[in-house]
């Protein structure tokens, strides 16, 4: 009986705590691979080797709307220089992730992480948050939510930098 | 006898402070990529203000205690 009831307060226990220890993408982590997140909803660009900027995004988040413009000029400003938007939507709906993007048409790809796994790896602390990564596959900067042109004002001066490094030796 | 009490009781100090330490998370554990739901427009009592207004002439009429929620007025109920 005794027993038992341990046995029992160790698995509540337990699975009160593993929520926890799944960690929070920060700066200077490695960005878990896009391309084994089993992402759908649209093709994945290359980012080997290039600056990205990745968005986690959802057709319910008003912030998120009002973020895909400032990311469509900085993917129209910067593509030739090597910057690559990717926005991750994390909508349970596949309809509504479809008629959000029919109808903002981003300049940048994007993709759909139906089942949660690639959010539930990086923990986003808030919707919208964007990662900013280098040409090495390193987190250098994370946003937050979405300030309008003052997000985009640090976006651009971090893309400026990262641009700016040279990339891995391979 | 004693020993084995005590070994017992050590292990369950241990096992209530994993427990507490499991149920001392964040109140709210739906995670922010979580909230379509909530976010809905019909999650949202305030949607239909002709309707709150309606349920709010009720129900300060039948409570006969204007005044509580927010509306001006002497708790008579007669406006």
């Amino acid at each position: 009986m005794v027993t038992r009831i341990l046995r029992f307060l160790a698995v509540t226990a337990a699975l009160g705590l593993a929520p926890r220890l799944t960690a929070q993408v920060v700066a200077g982590d490695l960005f878990p691979a896009l391309s084994a997140a089993a992402l759908g909803g649209g093709p994945l660009p290359a980012t080997a080797g290039k600056v990205t900027l990745v968005d986690f995004w959802a057709s319910w988040c008003a912030p998120c709307k009002a973020s895909f413009p400032a990311y469509s000029r900085l993917q129209t400003d910067f593509r030739a220089r090597g910057l690559v938007v990717v926005a991750v939507s994390v909508d349970e709906s596949a309809p509504a992730y479809a008629a959000f993007v029919a109808k903002l048409k981003p300049a940048f790809a994007t993709v759909h992480d139906a089942r949660h796994l690639l959010v539930a790896q990086v923990q986003v602390p808030t919707m919208p948050t964007s990662y900013l990564v280098d040409r090495s596959g390193r987190v250098r900067f994370l946003h937050p939510g979405f300030h309008g042109d003052a997000t985009e004002r640090e976006l651009r001066a971090e893309v400026e930098i990262l641009l700016a490094e040279q990339a891995p030796a391979p | 006898m004693r020993r084995r009490s005590r070994a017992f009781a050590a292990a369950l100090a241990v096992a209530a402070l994993l427990l507490g330490a499991g149920c001392a998370g964040p109140a709210v554990r739906v995670r922010p990529w979580e909230r379509g739901q909530l976010a809905d427009a019909a999650m949202d009592p305030g949607r239909d203000p002709l309707g709150s207004a309606l349920t709010e002439h009720v129900y300060f009429s039948r409570e006969a205690a204007s005044g509580g929620r927010g509306v001006g007025g002497s708790g008579c109920g007669c406006n």
